[in-house]
């Protein structure tokens, strides 16, 4: 047990999703959209630990490593994807990639 | 059902002509002419056979025959059942519409040979006989509404018949149209005797007014009933107003005419009034208004009939007019008379349509009659025939219409009405000036039509011959019984009257005698003779001579009031820019407003539009900007934590 | 002591965290993360669970990390421009809507966190150890256990197939 209080490592946890979150809403570069993600994973993955001791299971500790091999399943996939589209448009912002829209020439910036 | 016999076969008057009409009307066009003919034929002749079987039943016995078929609606407690009934009254009207409209049956073989719907118009005419016959067999008042909807219908079908032409075809919807405004009027009747009796039969109708006008009811309510069952009487036996259909209706084949709009179908308004004489006896107000309108009827479409060149709208003038006097006689209590001016009237005004026929198929279809004349040598049968049918409308003893319309005279004269005391003698002037009338066209038309030389034009004059036998010989036996039936119900001073002790054995109860002394009867019938002399003559005097000058000088003189009634004083321009006119603008206001604008331009195209706008502005959601959406999913969880957690 | 520990670690952690996501060159962005994981790797360390720091610094920094920077290497990403001045009226909302979100959920969770589970009286001796994590990973989550391994042999082909010439 640590006598730190509870509520200071739950502050920290959102204060660090709430940057995540704040990152891939304003980011352009993909790049540091993927990193401010695994930045949310990762205040997920303190959170959950911090409950755990809380708790005294062991169980919280057993989430946050699912959730790490997860969030590699995901960084792999992803990443390869991101090359992929490098590859084919030589650009590495988000907005760059806006064929989903409605009109294609009508394109839409970042509102 | 106490009192009554239980029969099988009534629904078999009504079933054979139903058959005819179906099978002729759905193979009939594929089948060989004579095996339409056969079907055509023997469907009005069974029923004949059949009612005639059941009638004779009546002639040793009082109580009617009935006949449940199936029940019809049955809803939360209440049953309305198609039931049947033979009594004096129905067996009369069924024996009178199965014998005349078999013999137009056969006189429309011969007439109707040449037409390539030949099948077509038996069809239709068997539907009639069917549809007549459930009226007059009916054993309640939804049951009788019934054949009156089917007549109605029919008339429509068969006045149109060659729809081809649109004249004609417009003169079937007028028709259908003005029965219409008459049938809201019956209608509102069958509702008011439902929700104030609870049943529409006529047993339990006679036992609800056995004492008079229950006060559950009252008299008002009762009146409107009255007034309202009148109204669908004027419309279906063209009395004022609704009269207008008739001559119209004369667009029809000639058979059609005499047994629709002659013989039967316009008796039925007649026919009601007297089926419900047990309610009409209670009421004066209505009783005073059938005879006042039936008298006004009389004599105006009489004076309507004196300048009318087309031989067929002079005898449906004339049928408005001779409907006029059979209300005349229901409105003052008569009802047996009334039913036999429409026994008598049915022999002798079909003899004078199918005569009129036979001309008119011997003039290659010209009805003028300006362009007739010299048929006495030319057309023994239909010369004699029309001769004797039009001594017995004009009222001359001892044909039958003097017995039936003098009595009607003599009736109105006797009666007394609470309500409108001068009534008697209004009505009784009304039909007096009627009867000259009558004679008078009637003679002019004859005149015209027959004698002399005919002013044809001469390819026409050459085909000029007598119809053949199957037309012809319908004519002499009508004209033979209209010279006989009228000893059926002689008046009291000469003998018994046959008819109406008949029909008081049992089917009518509300007898309204009269009681006028023996020598004023007798001088009544001298005067009603003399009457119909007078107007001969000065038939006779204008019109036997078709080279006199006389009536066209006449003419000229009182041009005013001859355009007025040559033009039927202009009652159909009336009803045109009163009722017609607005009703059409109110109706294109409605169309150009509701439909055009409201439901196509605000709903329909309307709502396409704002959907094609709503989802316009929400594809601009669709981004494809990763940034967009992740600030949506932001705001969205957002807004679920904010409304579940507060 | 400790608190102090805490507040250091913890503001490292922000500054990290926020230089993650405004700083321009993504090379310095990832590096800030690989200390970011570090920094977390400590604070799962002070929480008593030994095994998930360590799981921690192997799998997310020395794995994950690697092949970011890998990839930000081949690629040769340059700096970018931030460009905050030209964000969209959306976005901004966005964001804004993210701190109260933020502050909400923090409130939610400190009000009522406290009282979500028993504060456990005494730790249990092997707490956060390896064996601890073991038991449950081989006895209860066994299942979910196998899927992740399926899951990363799905990941694996994934990453194959996308990272192919000619898809």
């Amino acid at each position: 047990m640590t006598s730190v209080p509870l509520d200071y490592f739950i502050t920290l946890s959102v204060i660090l999703f709430t940057l995540g979150g704040i990152g891939v809403i304003v980011r352009k570069n993909a790049m540091v959209i993927f990193m401010s993600i695994e930045m949310m994973l990762n205040s997920a993955n303190l959170l959950f630990v911090t409950f755990a001791l809380h708790a005294g299971t062991p169980q919280g500790h057993a989430i946050a490593f699912f959730v790490m091999a997860i969030a590699a399943a995901e960084a792999v996939v992803g990443l390869a994807i991101f090359v992929a589209l490098y590859r084919h448009s030589n650009s590495v912002f988000v907005d760059d990639f806006t064929d989903l829209a409605e009109t294609p020439e009508e394109h839409y910036e970042a509102l | 059902m106490e009192n009554v016999y239980l029969s099988n076969g009534i629904v078999w008057i009504l079933l054979w002509p139903l058959i005819g009409a179906a099978i002729n009307g759905i193979i009939g066009h594929k089948l060989p002419r004579k095996l339409v003919t056969f079907i055509a034929l023997a469907a009005p002749f069974a029923s004949m056979a059949q009612a005639g079987y059941l009638f004779t039943h009546l002639l040793h016995d009082d109580l009617p025959l009935y006949q449940a078929v199936f029940n019809w609606i049955s809803v939360d407690g209440t049953s309305i059942w198609f039931s049947l009934m033979l009594d004096q009254l129905s067996g009369v009207m069924a024996l009178t519409v199965t014998f005349v409209g078999f013999l137009i049956h056969v006189y429309s073989v011969g007439y109707m040979s040449h037409d390539p719907a030949y099948s077509r118009y038996f069809a239709y005419l068997n539907l009639f006989m069917f549809a007549m016959l459930t009226l007059v067999l009916a054993n309640n008042l939804v049951v009788m509404f019934i054949g009156w909807e089917g007549v109605g219908l029919c008339s429509y079908l068969l006045i149109g018949f060659w729809y081809q032409d649109e004249d004609k075809a417009k003169a079937g919807k007028k028709a259908f149209i003005v029965n219409r405004i008459g049938d809201f009027g019956f209608l509102i009747a069958i509702f008011i005797f439902f929700y104030f009796v609870g049943a529409i039969d006529y047993t339990t109708l006679k036992q609800f007014f056995a004492g008079g006008v229950p006060p559950i009811m009252g008299m008002t309510i009762a009146t409107i009933a009255g007034l309202a069952l009148f109204l669908g009487a004027t419309g279906k036996s063209a009395q004022i107003p609704l009269y207008v259909w008739l001559p119209d209706a004369m667009a029809g084949p000639t058979p059609v005419s005499a047994l629709i709009h002659a013989a039967t179908m316009v008796t039925a308004g007649v026919y009601m009034v007297a089926r419900l004489n047990f309610f009409f006896v209670h009421i004066p107000v209505a009783m005073g208004t059938i005879a006042i309108v039936g008298g006004l009827t009389a004599l105006f479409a009489a004076t309507m009939g004196f300048f009318q060149n087309d031989i067929k709208k002079v005898l449906a003038y004339s049928t408005v007019s001779q409907l006029g006097f059979m209300f005349m006689a229901a409105g003052v209590g008569a009802w047996a008379v009334a039913i036999f001016h429409v026994f008598t009237h049915a022999f002798f005004k079909a003899c004078l349509f199918l005569g009129s026929g036979s001309v008119i198929h011997a003039h290659d279809g010209i009805q003028d009659i300006r362009q007739m004349g010299g048929l006495k040598k030319l057309m023994p049968k239909t010369y004699w025939s029309f001769a004797i049918a039009t001594f017995t409308i004009a009222g001359f003893p001892p044909a039958a219409a003097f017995f039936s319309k003098d009595e009607i005279l003599w009736r109105v004269l006797n009666t007394h009405n609470d309500v409108f005391p001068a009534l008697p003698f209004v009505v009784y002037a009304l039909g007096l000036l009627a009867a000259f009338g009558t004679a008078f066209y009637m003679y002019r038309m004859f005149y015209l039509a027959f004698s002399g030389e005919s002013r044809a034009p001469a390819e026409v004059q050459k085909h000029i011959h007598e119809a053949p036998p199957v037309m012809s010989w319908v004519l002499v036996i009508l004209a033979g019984l209209s010279l006989v039936v009228g000893f059926l119900g002689l008046p009291h001073v000469f003998g018994p009257n046959l008819f109406e002790n008949f029909l008081f054995n049992g089917a009518l109860s509300a007898k309204v005698e009269a009681h006028g002394p023996v020598w004023l009867e007798l001088s009544l019938m001298v005067l009603s003779v003399g009457v119909a002399l007078g107007g001969w003559y000065l038939a006779r005097v204008l019109y036997k001579d078709a080279k006199s000058t006389t009536p066209a000088r006449l003419a000229e003189k009182y041009a005013g009031i001859h355009r007025v009634i040559a033009n039927k004083y202009y009652v159909d321009e009336g009803y045109f820019y009163v009722v017609i006119r607005p009703l059409w603008n109110f109706s294109t206001f409605l169309w150009q407003f509701f439909d055009q604008w409201i439901i196509d331009g605000v709903i329909v195209n309307g709502g396409s539009r704002l959907l094609a706008f709503t989802s316009l502005h929400l594809r601009r959601m669709q981004t494809g900007n990763v940034h967009s959406y992740m600030a949506a999913l932001v705001i969205g969880s957002a807004i679920i934590v904010f409304l579940y957690f507060g | 002591m400790e608190h102090l520990l805490f507040y250091g670690m913890g503001a490292l952690a922000v500054i990290f965290g926020l230089l993650v996501v405004f700083h321009a060159n993504p090379i310095h962005s990832a590096l800030a993360l690989v200390g970011l994981l570090f920094n977390t790797a400590g604070l799962y360390a002070m929480l008593s669970g030994e095994f998930v720091a360590v799981i921690q610094i192997l799998v997310y920094t020395g794995a994950i990390m690697v092949l970011f920077l890998f990839v930000i290497m081949l690629l040769n990403l340059q700096r970018d421009a931030l460009e905050l001045h030209r964000i969209g009226a959306v976005r901004l909302v966005g964001a804004l809507v993210m701190l109260l979100l933020g502050l909400r959920v923090a409130l939610l969770l400190r009000g009522s966190g406290a009282t979500l589970f028993q504060t456990a009286a005494e730790l249990s001796p092997g707490f956060g150890s390896v064996e601890s994590v073991g038991e449950l990973m081989f006895g209860k989550y066994l299942l979910p256990f196998e899927a992740i391994s399926i899951l990363l042999l799905a990941a694996i082909v994934g990453g194959l197939v996308m990272g192919k010439k000619k898809l």
